[in-house]
């Protein structure tokens, strides 16, 4: 029994033991990955933006989506208020809830206390996506060049592992179709490859949301913050070194940080706002790393090329194997009846 | 001839008929799932897309399967061989556990038909968590079933191929036991890509040894309870010294279980948040206060030969386990984005899920009272 025992022992450190040194400090991960070379993305600089929603109209033609009214059942255009099955993009507003509705308008623009601000929301191409990481079925793709991340629904099984993982909330699933799909931004590929823009960034009147390589949007950000609020700056408009007319305006008061440079380990829409990201339904307790740094560590240590279960595997079969035979010695000497020896028996 | 032995007796028994009567209702729902969508029957939502039927069908239908495997750890690997008479039943209960939790995936499945991309060479994603579990859960039912074999093969007087089949148990016995070893952990690294999206109270890297573990424990906690009510409803005599026994062991893998769970939140610093006062840890409070009732009842060893205290303590043991899943996946899942989201089953899914475990105990009856799986009374 006793030697039993230590086999069992043994058996443990190759399994559960090697299960539990993963406390160690979120040490097993994965290295994370990084930007795509000719990465595309947007800067949505929400100081620019009007709130016109232009740029939800244009996403819904340019990628046929329906309509979706809510809230008072005789609206009868569209008013998506979030992300949904038939909702890709959504602009929405954050202001001071502590401004009572009959004094909003004083409410001053791009500022947290008395103040408000526009947000908009859609699938932000993470460099490290969590439903890439997490789909089965190879449904979410990250574009190796571009680093476009896109749904593929005729691989889809619908789990909507990746609705329950995306730390942004950006997929989403038709819950009321019998034959339903999960829906996000693609950032328009297809009409990226015709040459063209997404459609938001096509049709944004200001620049606020601009198109442009990630690393040129990065350095158009860093711009920004370095000059003073209040001096001139000529804002481009649709691509970042596109052949648009720009339109000048003073440098806002920027929260001198851009959103997705380095948050969950980046993402190619970035973000500048005047007002705290969290208050724009960004999550900010966030590490530098993506999470699929930390489920993939756990995968690679425990399953990298399967020798950890084949080795477990070898060890259960030799121990099984050993304890059935003595069982079965045992038996045959104390009862000379071997019929009801089935292998579990 | 054989230990084990078919209880026999009437089938269409009053209990029978009732839970046949509650997985009808269940069907009736399920034609509304899958004619109107997900959406008319669950109140699954953008924020929370996964409900009860991921959660409790699945996670916690595996969990209560792992009765086979927490027993062939026992006898075929610990060498217990005095728990041999636990074994068809245990694996009786993990073939209908897992079984049912394979069906419950389809039920929940958004493009179920697309089902075979996760056996398609081309498509597979063999960094998914969920790619795992998949592949995993299926083997293992498919080794279940080898498993079982026997007993029909024993029923239905196949003697030559029983004993054939004999000589490679070993090796199916083994992978019976990888199987869950690998998926129910797995089933924890599931939750890891959350991230913040799941309170610290439940966010951890060891989220796959406490799966593993706390699935190993309802597995020991499923084969009391089933014996209990199994001499309750079918009147037979209880094997209470092999329970007793088993007791000893369930109580030092809680101990285990809890001294690793608590070790975690302190080590992490997350324990404060047990102390906030909202219902993330009320909810924790009770997950854990179930793991600790065992302890209690089991820790005087005079108090395991007792059938009333081993049977609270079992199921004690199986509401822990199951509350520690529903907590980690839906309770302590905020997700921040987008909105102020809200999720409780409707009566549609709770009677879904009641139905499929209805269907569970139907099965279950009906094997026990034609099938040699019960040891001879």
């Amino acid at each position: 029994m006793a030697l039993n025992r230590r086999d069992f022992l043994k058996l443990s450190a190759a399994g559960v033991g090697g299960a539990l040194c993963t406390g160690n400090a979120q040490a097993v991960q994965r290295e994370p990955k990084q930007l795509p070379p000719e990465a595309v993305g947007m800067l949505y600089d929400s100081t620019l933006c009007i709130g016109c929603k232009a740029c939800m109209a244009a996403c819904k033609a340019a990628n046929g989506m329906p309509p979706e009214q809510t809230g008072e059942a005789d609206i009868m255009w569209d008013t998506p208020i979030e992300l949904s099955g038939k909702t890709l993009n959504v602009i929405k507003v954050y202001r001071d809830e502590t401004v009572p509705v009959s004094e909003q308008a004083s409410l001053v623009k791009d500022q947290e206390k008395n103040g408000y601000a526009f947000m908009k929301r859609h699938c932000l191409h993470c460099v490290d996506p969590s439903c890439v990481s997490a789909c089965p079925v190879s449904a979410m793709t990250k574009d190796p060049l571009t680093g476009i991340v896109e749904h593929h629904k005729e691989r889809c099984i619908g789990c909507r592992y990746c609705v329950y993982g995306c730390p942004f909330g950006v997929p989403k699933y038709e819950y009321n179709e019998a034959f339903g799909q999960i829906q996000k931004c693609q950032f328009c590929a297809h009409l990226q490859a015709k040459g063209e823009l997404p459609a938001c960034c096509d049709v944004c009147p200001t620049g606020a949301t601009l198109f442009g390589k990630v690393t040129d949007l990065q350095a158009e950000a860093e711009r920004r913050l370095a000059i003073q609020p209040g001096e001139s700056y000529v804002f481009p408009r649709g691509k970042l070194g596109g052949d648009r007319p720009p339109h000048e305006a003073k440098i806002p008061k920027y929260r001198k940080e851009l959103y997705g440079d380095k948050e969950l380990g980046g993402t190619q829409i970035l973000y500048l706002a005047g007002v705290p990201f969290d208050k724009l339904g960004l999550p900010t307790n966030v590490p530098d790393y993506g999470y699929p740094t930390l489920t993939e560590g756990i995968q690679h240590m425990l399953y990298k090329w399967m020798i950890a279960p084949a080795v477990l595997l070898g060890g259960l079969a030799y121990v099984v194997h050993r304890n059935t035979q003595k069982s079965h010695e045992s038996e045959r000497q104390s009862d000379s009846d071997t019929s009801s020896e089935g292998g579990e028996s | 001839m054989s230990e084990h032995a078919p209880v026999g007796g009437k089938l269409l028994t009053k209990p029978f008929l009732f839970f046949a009567v509650l997985f009808m209702i269940a069907l009736a729902f399920l034609a509304t799932r899958f004619i109107f969508g997900l959406g008319s029957v669950t109140n699954l939502n953008d924020g929370y897309p996964w409900g009860i039927w991921i959660v409790i069908d699945v996670m916690v239908g595996t969990a209560l399967g792992c009765a086979g495997y927490s027993v062939a750890l026992l006898v075929y690997i610990l060498n217990k061989g005095e728990y041999h008479p636990l074994v068809r039943s245990a694996v009786l209960a993990g073939l209908f556990g897992y079984g049912l939790a394979g069906l419950a995936v389809m039920i929940d499945l958004g493009r179920y038909w697309q089902f075979y991309t996760l056996l398609w060479p081309g498509f597979i994603q063999v960094n998914s968590v969920m790619l795992e579990v998949a592949w995993c859960v299926m083997a293992y039912i498919a080794v279940l079933f080898v498993e079982f074999a026997p007993v029909l093969l024993e029923r239905f007087g196949f003697k030559n191929l029983q004993q054939k089949l004999s000589k490679v148990m070993f090796l199916i016995i083994a992978v019976g036991i990888l199987l869950p070893t690998m998926h129910q952990s797995s089933l924890g690294t599931m939750a890891v890509v959350a991230g913040y999206q799941i309170s610290d109270l439940w966010q951890t890297q060891l989220l796959p040894p406490l799966f593993l573990i706390s699935a190993i424990l309802m597995g020991y906690a499923i084969v009391p309870f089933e014996s209990m009510l199994a001499s309750m409803g079918l009147r037979r005599p209880m094997e209470t010294d092999l329970l007793a026994k088993l007791s000893g062991v369930t109580l030092a893998v809680t101990v285990f279980y809890l001294v690793l769970r608590f070790g975690d939140l302190l080590w992490r610093g997350a324990l404060g948040l047990a102390f906030a006062g909202n219902l993330d840890a009320l909810m924790f409070w009770i997950e854990n206060l179930l793991f600790v009732v065992p302890i209690l009842l089991l820790a005087k060893r005079s108090n395991r030969n007792h059938p009333r205290l081993m049977f609270l303590s079992a199921v004690s043991l199986l509401l822990a386990g199951s509350i520690y899943r529903i907590n980690t996946y839906i309770v302590g899942y905020h997700p921040f984005a987008g909105g102020d989201w809200h999720y409780f089953p409707s009566v549609g899914e709770m009677m879904v899920t009641v139905g499929i475990f209805s269907f569970e105990v139907m099965l279950y009856l009906l094997a026990v009272k034609t099938l040699p799986v019960l040891h001879r009374a």
